[in-house]
């Protein structure tokens, strides 16, 4: 096949590049689209192969056209037809360590080798930060601020969300920010089960509004959004106005995590990659692993070292300025490994801060099955896969009063209805039936089928000293790069979140006359899902006001090497229990403007 | 995970009291030895058809395979509205399952396969013949000891671990299929021109829709 080439773009077609973008996701694809509609020369390194969605995403298939029935497996850890190419939870031949068998003490990596990483596969849901994130210690006490506040970024959300597509709505809750006029698209109508659910949880006093996710329900702004996104820039206009339209709106099937081939959603490769090559002043090498960034003599990073997969060698590329948007935990490992006479603890580790504070979401689930929505009327319930609406944060007050014991807040994502069935749909259903078969069991999956409902929390985790990474001692991955170790703890505030989560979802399902299927795990400890399943994971290098407590600026460009930039959610200070890949994009977009600015004036 | 030993110990025990024990049936279908195959990788081509036995080899016996279809087909009969689960390839799939090189399936491997061979030498126990060979009540008169752990005799808790599996291995493959999608009454995967949710007659029934925020 033509695209499992590694030079998606024709070799060394530029011999000088202004700027190497390391990594190809939310954070590279934002950057490579912004720098090269700003006209800088990029090169964009990938680890993974090339990936074309148009052409390898399994639209419509069946569960029954898959092995398995598409059943997940450890070589496809989200199911067969989940768009992760040769990634995971391992990666053969590029293992990471440990630093303890204690399983509350690790932390699992979730990689993907392939052209827009895991843009291809996440779940779209874009939630901007509010206010009280970017300044949580403010608040509490605990954790750090950011050296930003909301409105430095929210310029940017506005940014993202007019180019990507997101659909949501504005409601004004505390800590949730509204989006202008125009920014956002008309949410998806709501399933049965959602206007269920919100019945219910509003009777308990919790909200339920629109969620918000990078799904087009309907086709983007291309007459206005261009000259909003580029001001004066009328190649940039002119570029994302065709590439908009050449995106198609939401077309009601199949799951989002498989990607799409009508460019419906967001991922990297069908949104950022596009308009960006169209430029000509984008080049991408993919199966290029980049081992480290190499320091010139007057202090500034010169270039990268690669490996080349397809020949296994090592190559080097050069440019003025460096942006490592490799994703926190592979950015951090490139600096650990960049080790030098002037940095020996690691690139722009002058502060001694790069690997501490890595963070991930808080996460906890339960399901309940409703009678009131057995034996339901067929109905096409696919919508826009998922999210049509969610519960935001609502305890802020009780939290400012120390009612809850725990710091920080968390949303609740939810989900029921008609969807696709496969094979775990109607698993465990003799709880139910009393151990029916036969006719009667036929009978009791058609009275079941669609009445249950899944609740899972994602709360806001503290950075602490006890999870981190560093570069493990011995280990070498396939390439002899050295690897990553974890070392991972929870707080009592993360894992008395969970439970607090545990006793809400039991509550609403409660509320809607369900039935908690499975325990109700009132221990958070036990409640809470491991370090790194919520693949979330940010921090590691982040920002900050000094460079004796941060890795980088606000810019994130390091305060060390001024042109080094982490463009990715290494920088981040906090991990609100917004999502945070919008705001990724959004400290990308701003970091790259910020690039081109000093570029412009020579100060790069 | 039991040991090819225990299972053997398992079946004797149960072979005691069997006058008509066809012995063929206890040593040669009860082992969980599985070759050497690779899996599909992490770069699958996921747009083509697969069918079981594309990517390692199938390994069921042709005695177990029967065995297999008897209790799907006990499990989910064809009825006036779908057909029965071996006829939509659920048998094949319970072979690709139990044939496959990844841990799940290879601590199933064993239950299943024990499992299979445990019907056959109660159905020559109680009846003399191989539960395929059984008509509906006498197939439905072992079933109903096993098919619910919380209620199944101390002597039956194995086996009743094993159906629970088993109907849910089946269960899986066949709701996964076209045919199961349509018995189930799901009607999606079909591309939209507008998405309206809900009829408001169905929401107004529920006593639901939209409310003021």
């Amino acid at each position: 096949m033509g695209y499992r080439t590694n030079v998606v773009t024709p070799a060394a077609k530029h011999k000088q590049y202004d700027v190497i973008v390391v990594g190809s996701g939310a954070a590279g694809g934002q950057t490579a689209y912004t720098l090269s509609m700003e006209g800088a020369k990029v090169l964009m390194l990938e680890a993974g192969r090339n990936y074309v969605p148009e052409h390898e995403t399994p639209m419509f298939q069946t569960p029954d056209q898959a092995p398995l029935r598409g059943a997940a497996t450890p070589e496809k850890g989200f199911g067969f037809y989940d768009a992760t190419v040769d990634g995971g939870w391992t990666v053969p031949g590029e293992p990471y360590a440990q630093s303890t068998d204690d399983p509350r003490g690790r932390f699992a990596w979730w990689r993907s080798r392939m052209l827009g990483g895991r843009t291809n596969h996440w779940g779209r849901i874009s939630l901007r930060n509010g206010p009280y994130d970017f300044k949580p210690r403010g608040r509490d006490g605990l954790g750090f601020d950011w050296p930003i506040s909301y409105d430095d970024v929210a310029p940017y959300y506005d940014k993202v969300e007019r180019l990507i597509g997101v659909y949501g709505s504005s409601e004004g809750l505390e800590n949730t920010p509204n989006s202008p006029e125009g920014c956002l698209l008309p949410p998806p109508a709501p399933l049965i089960s959602d206007y269920l659910v919100q019945q219910r949880a509003r009777r308990l006093g919790i909200p339920i509004i629109p969620g918000h996710r990078a799904v087009l329900t309907q086709q983007l702004d291309y007459k206005r959004s261009p000259a909003l996104l580029h001001p004066g820039n009328l190649k940039a206009q002119k570029i994302i106005a065709a590439h908009m339209q050449q995106r198609a709106a939401c077309f009601w099937a199949t799951d989002c995590g498989r990607g799409c081939s009508i460019r419906a959603n967001y991922q990297s490769t069908t949104v950022h990659l596009p308009p960006a090559l169209a430029t000509g002043n984008l080049d991408i090498v993919t199966d290029a692993m980049v081992s480290q960034v190499e320091l010139g003599p007057d202090g500034l990073a010169s270039g990268v070292k690669y490996i080349d997969k397809i020949s296994g060698k090592e190559r080097q590329a050069g440019a003025r300025v460096i942006v490592l948007a490799a994703s926190a935990c592979e950015t951090v490992r490139i600096l650990l490994n960049s080790k030098s006479a002037r940095f020996p603890e690691g690139l722009a580790n002058s502060s001694g801060k790069v690997g501490r504070y890595l963070m991930d979401t808080v996460g906890s689930s339960l399901r309940g099955q409703v009678p009131l929505l057995e034996s339901l009327p067929p109905q096409n319930e696919d919508g826009a896969s998922g999210h049509a609406f969610y519960a935001p944060w609502w305890g802020y007050q009780d939290q400012q009063k120390g009612r809850l014991g725990f710091a920080r807040g968390y949303h609740i994502e939810f989900g029921g209805g008609r969807r696709m069935p496969d094979s775990g749909t109607l698993r465990g259903l003799e709880r139910l039936t009393h151990g029916s078969y036969g006719k009667k069991l036929k009978d009791d999956a058609r009275r079941y089928y669609g009445s249950f409902v899944g609740f899972a929390g994602r709360g806001e985790m503290i950075p602490n000293e006890k999870s981190y990474c560093e570069i493990d001692p011995s280990v070498k991955d396939k390439w002899g790069i050295p690897v990553l170790r974890f070392h991972w703890q929870w707080s009592d505030h993360e894992t008395r979140q969970a439970a607090h989560m545990q006793k809400t979802f039991a509550g609403i399902i409660e509320a809607m006359g369900g039935r908690v299927m499975g325990a109700v795990q009132t221990d958070g400890a036990e409640a809470i899902s491991p370090g790194g399943f919520i693949i979330h994971e940010v921090g590691g290098a982040m920002m900050g006001a000094s460079p004796q407590t941060s890795v980088t600026n606000e810019w994130c460009q390091t305060w060390d090497v001024k042109n080094l930039f982490l463009n990715d959610g290494a920088v981040f200070v906090s991990n609100a229990d917004k999502n945070p890949t919008l705001t990724i994009m959004a400290l990308a977009w701003r970091a790259s403007d910020h690039i081109a600015r000093l570029m412009r004036r020579r100060e790069l | 995970m039991t040991d090819r030993r225990t299972t053997i110990k398992w079946m004797l025990a149960a072979a005691a009291s069997m006058p008509l024990l066809n012995q063929r049936a206890v040593s040669e279908e009860v082992s969980a030895w599985l070759p050497a195959a690779n899996g599909y990788g992490g770069d699958p081509e996921l747009t083509k058809q697969y069918r079981p036995g594309d990517v390692w080899p199938l390994t069921l016996s042709a005695a177990q395979r029967r065995t297999a279809a008897a209790l799907c087909n006990v499990i989910l009969p064809g009825d006036d509205r779908s057909p029965s689960a071996e006829s939509v390839g659920v048998v094949g799939f319970i072979d690709e399952w139990v044939s496959a090189p990844y841990p799940r399936q290879r601590e199933d491997r064993p239950i299943v396969l024990e499992g299979l061979a445990w019907m056959d030498a109660e159905a020559l126990l109680r009846f003399e013949k191989y539960f395929a060979e059984l008509d509906e009540p006498r197939q439905h008169a072992i079933c109903d000891d096993i098919c619910y752990e919380p209620n199944a005799a101390a002597k039956f808790a194995r086996a009743a671990g094993f159906f629970a599996r088993y109907r849910d291995l089946t269960v899986g493959g066949y709701y996964s299929t076209p045919a199961g999608h349509q018995d189930l009454g799901y009607i999606g995967n079909v591309p939209l021109s507008r998405f309206d949710g809900p009829p408001v007659e169905l929401l107004r029934k529920l006593g639901l829709g939209p409310e003021p925020a």
